[in-house]
């Protein structure tokens, strides 16, 4: 036999502590909803509209002489954030609004090439939106979260629906948790909320409901064997059975993840740090989310009556 | 673009369909390595032209040379969203009707006061007595039955505002809009761009996507234009200062000339528009002498050429102002008649300056004004770096997972990253085939892939050894290790599929680069790592090798 992490007969019970964790996990979703309200996502020029535009300078300089730099252009407030030195004094300055899209480029490099010499900063990005445009893109973000979760719980309640409609339930809490958890991760470090970052949000609610489906197969296929038992330790018994699994494979993609952060490159990063977080508590939710909304939904039944709905 | 070839499509899809046929069927496993063998030399085959390398010609012609597309955010370019202003294209042709309707007024003897645009866009027309209602509604209906006539609410006398019906309006803004994207494409195709993309995005905006175009501020400058070139009269009678001070007097308006040519010269012109640029068939830049500089050349249509041959000979010794987008460019006076609708167009261009006007007025005018709604633009180095980085992290990524799948499972896991690597395989010579775009988003979309199909193969292999310590034969756990996996992995993977559906159906530019990945990858990963894998086990339980195989 090969190597293993987790001895095949581990038995620790997840079931019985899920009540110190699904008041942990209201305590982070309550923050979350609160942050979200008072201190919100760093959104980015996609949603609300603006401009981001990337520079490269030749030599080492700082925000504060960029900014006095582009104080002539009278282009409102900028804020620079600087790209670390990985990138080559690479700098992004964004602007909250931009009466002209499409002139801002080249008015950005003329004006910064007096200030650092002709060669002396590259304009390397642009990215400007339209507040309409914004509008429209946030709109179908907000929709392609509500959508893909709705489908999610509607496929998976369907496929479960011989043991319990309630894992259909159980997948969606699970993924507002893991939604909520993730946004609660981009309001504290403050990464910027574009486009990028929502299709990683949107695979962070697949992964989620991936690995839910793992655990809750084996949910479904354990009550289908034992009849008499109660679902609470069904459900315990299904959990450590998927464990060596859950580890194996969040562990590998978090590896994957970890790769991605580190030698992805800046632009790559927002979007590499919410899967990395989405993926944890994409898989801790499948345990101490999901679960507990199952047995929740069923009572304190015997699993009699669990398993005679059971295929 | 070139055509879409889908030669290689289906010849993966043939291939794919045949060893799943073999595999449900009970096909012996050492059949099914083969096609697998198959399977690799074509993707590789497939996949040559993406890395640049040539192939003989007869080749091309039967693959149709596809390869993958690098995004704009990869190779460098610049992504436009322009919005069509298409009120003002209505608005526009409800003028021109304004002048239609005064001439049928004046021919059928009726008198009006005013007629103009109200601040709504409507069309009010105000008659000069009562006695002319039945008469002008009788005229409406018969030349412009595109128009709805309604009595206009709160002036007084009898007044009818006009406003395209439904169904006309439909009609002027899609027209518009094909005229535009029409204009558009004409101008980019001139830049000599190659792989451009100009194509229409809801109702009134179009995309445009210039990828490795090196200087973005002159597409976007040549794009914009709106090009309305006009023709009219200078009025000579009044005077300008007068009228900038004063107002100008009825039916004159100020225009003004060029701005960057030593203040803005005020020209007084009367309004009435005498030719529009939609009668030029073409413009070309010929040297003029050392002082004015380069000029256009301007060659008007038949119906052009008849107009402006009238206008001349009935206006000589006046000057005629050359209007090009509310810009008075030039002003000369009528010497005489002229013929054959040769115009030129002077006004100290530089070498440059003539060119793209002349590219504008060749490519027509656009119906309406475009505005810039959203920009990207990646220059080609940050590209490079994009690619560089993206490469390195999966390159990383993919020898963790290999390396551990390997060390975990050893000679299950060595079969699993045969899985994995073909997976990667395949996906990579699926997107070449359907010449999909990749994007940055999309290369972390297939490191993610990597990362995802693992659980596949891990469910298998967890399942397998559960079976083992069941006491199961080892022949056993293979077949029930898969059965049991199946439902687990054939859930999981429909959910992420369906996730990224969504995300390809609300995404826009690279999100639905990356959302192709996603979906791509999860048919490939569940054919590499269930189906073809399983040939191994089978090969290996038929030689009686299986226990050479440790889980």
């Amino acid at each position: 036999m090969s190597l293993q992490l987790i001895r095949p007969d581990i038995n620790l019970d997840f079931v019985g502590k899920r009540h110190f964790f699904v008041i942990l996990s209201t305590v982070i979703n309550i923050a979350a909803v609160l942050m979200l309200i008072f201190v919100g996502l760093n959104y980015g020029v996609d949603f609300v509209g603006g401009s981001v535009v990337q520079v490269q300078f030749e030599k080492p300089t700082s925000a504060n002489a960029i900014r006095d730099s582009l104080k002539p252009l009278g282009l409102g407030e900028i804020t620079v954030q600087d790209f670390g030195a990985s990138a080559g004094h690479t700098y992004l300055l964004r602007f909250e609004k931009v009466a002209n899209i499409g002139s801002l480029g080249t008015k950005l490099g003329n004006r910064l090439a007096k200030t650092y010499g002709p060669q002396g900063a590259k304009v390397v990005r642009v990215e400007s939106v339209g507040a309409k445009v914004g509008g429209d893109l946030r709109r179908r973000g907000f929709l392609a979260v509500v959508f893909a979760t709705v489908f999610m719980g509607v496929f998976i309640a369907f496929q479960f629906r011989h043991t319990s409609w309630s894992f259909g339930a159980g997948a969606v809490i699970a993924l507002v948790h893991d939604v909520l958890v993730v946004s609660l991760a981009l309001v504290i470090s403050q990464f910027q909320f574009d486009l990028t970052t929502l299709a990683a949000l949107l695979t962070v609610i697949g992964y989620s409901v991936h690995d839910t489906v793992i655990v809750s197969d084996r949910i479904r296929e354990d009550a289908a064997k034992r009849r008499r038992e109660p679902i609470e330790s069904i459900m315990n018994r299904a959990i450590n059975e998927t464990l060596s699994r859950t580890i194996l494979t969040s562990g590998t993609a978090i590896v994957v993840l970890i790769a991605l952060l580190a030698f992805g490159g800046p632009i790559l990063r927002p979007s590499a740090f919410t899967l990395l977080i989405g993926f944890i508590t994409g898989t801790y939710s499948s345990i101490y989310i999901a679960g507990p909304v199952v047995l929740f939904w069923e009572g304190h039944h015997r699993v009699g009556s669990l398993s005679s709905r059971a295929a | 673009m070139e055509a879409q070839s889908f030669a290689p499509i289906l010849i993966l899809l043939a291939i794919c369909v045949a060893f799943l046929y073999l595999h449900f069927s009970g096909g012996s496993g050492l059949t099914r390595l083969y096609l697998a063998g198959v399977l690799v030399v074509v993707a590789v085959i497939i996949l040559l032209p993406s890395f640049s390398i040539k192939l003989p010609d007869w080749w091309e012609g039967l693959l149709g040379g596809t390869k993958i597309q690098l995004g704009l955010d990869l190779q460098g370019g610049t992504h436009l969203l322009m919005e069509v202003k298409l009120d003002d294209a209505v608005k526009t042709q409800l003028r021109r009707r304004a002048e239609d309707i005064k001439r049928e007024l004046k021919e059928n003897k009726l008198d009006f006061t005013n007629i103009s645009l109200d601040a709504s866009g409507d069309l009010i027309v105000k008659l000069k007595s009562d006695d002319e209602r039945t008469p002008f509604l009788d005229l409406m209906s018969k030349s412009f039955p595109d128009l709805a006539v309604s009595s206009a609410s709160g002036i007084a006398g009898a007044s009818y505002s006009l406003t395209f019906r439904p169904r006309d309006l439909q009609q002027i803004k899609s027209n518009a809009m094909d005229q535009a994207l029409e204009t558009i494409r004409n101008r980019i195709d001139q830049l000599g761009v190659r792989e451009t993309t100009v194509q229409k995005e809801g109702d009134s905006d179009i995309l445009v996507q210039l990828p490795g175009i090196q200087d973005p501020e002159r597409a976007k400058e040549l794009i914009g234009k709106t090009a309305v070139l006009e023709f009219k009269l200078v009025d000579s009678t009044h005077s300008v200062q007068d009228a900038i001070q004063n107002g100008p007097p009825p039916g004159d308006e100020v225009l003004y000339g060029p701005v960057d040519r030593g203040g803005r010269t005020p020209y007084l012109v009367e309004k009435p528009v005498l030719v529009t640029g939609d009668v030029v068939t073409d413009a070309t830049v010929r040297p003029g002498g050392r002082l004015e500089g380069p000029y256009v050349a301007v060659d008007l249509d038949a119906r052009g050429a008849q107009i402006f041959d009238t206008i001349t000979a009935e206006n000589v010794g006046r000057q005629l102002a050359i209007v090009l987008d509310g810009t008075v460019y030039s002003a000369p006076v009528i010497k005489e008649r002229i013929p054959g609708g040769h115009v030129q167009i002077t006004g100290r261009f530089s070498i440059s300056e003539a060119h793209d006007l002349a590219i504008v007025l060749r490519s027509g005018a656009l119906p309406a004004p475009v505005e810039i709604e959203e920009e990207r633009t990646v220059g080609p180095s940050l590209g490079r770096d994009s690619i560089r980085q993206g490469e390195l992290s999966f390159v990383i990524g993919a020898a963790a997972v290999l390396i551990f799948m390997a060390v975990y499972y050893s000679g299950a896991g060595i079969l699993a990253d045969f899985g994995l690597s073909l997976n990667i395989l395949l996906l990579i010579c699926v997107m070449a085939a359907m010449q999909a775009t990749l994007t940055l988003p999309g290369i972390a979309g297939i490191v993610l892939t990597l990362g995802m199909s693992v659980d596949a193969n891990v469910l298998v292999n967890e399942r397998m050894r559960e079976e083992l310590r069941a006491g199961k034969t080892p022949r056993e756990a293979v077949k029930l290790g898969y059965q049991r996996a199946w439902s687990a992995i054939r859930d999981s993977n429909i959910s992420t599929f369906v996730a990224g559906l969504i995300l390809f159906q609300f995404g826009t530019g690279p999100v639905k680069g990356f959302a192709v990945t996603l979906c791509v990858g999860v048919l490939t990963g569940l054919f590499s790592c269930i189906v073809v894998t399983r040939a191994w086990y089978d090969y290996l339980i038929a030689m009686r090798r299986l226990n050479a195989i440790s889980v």
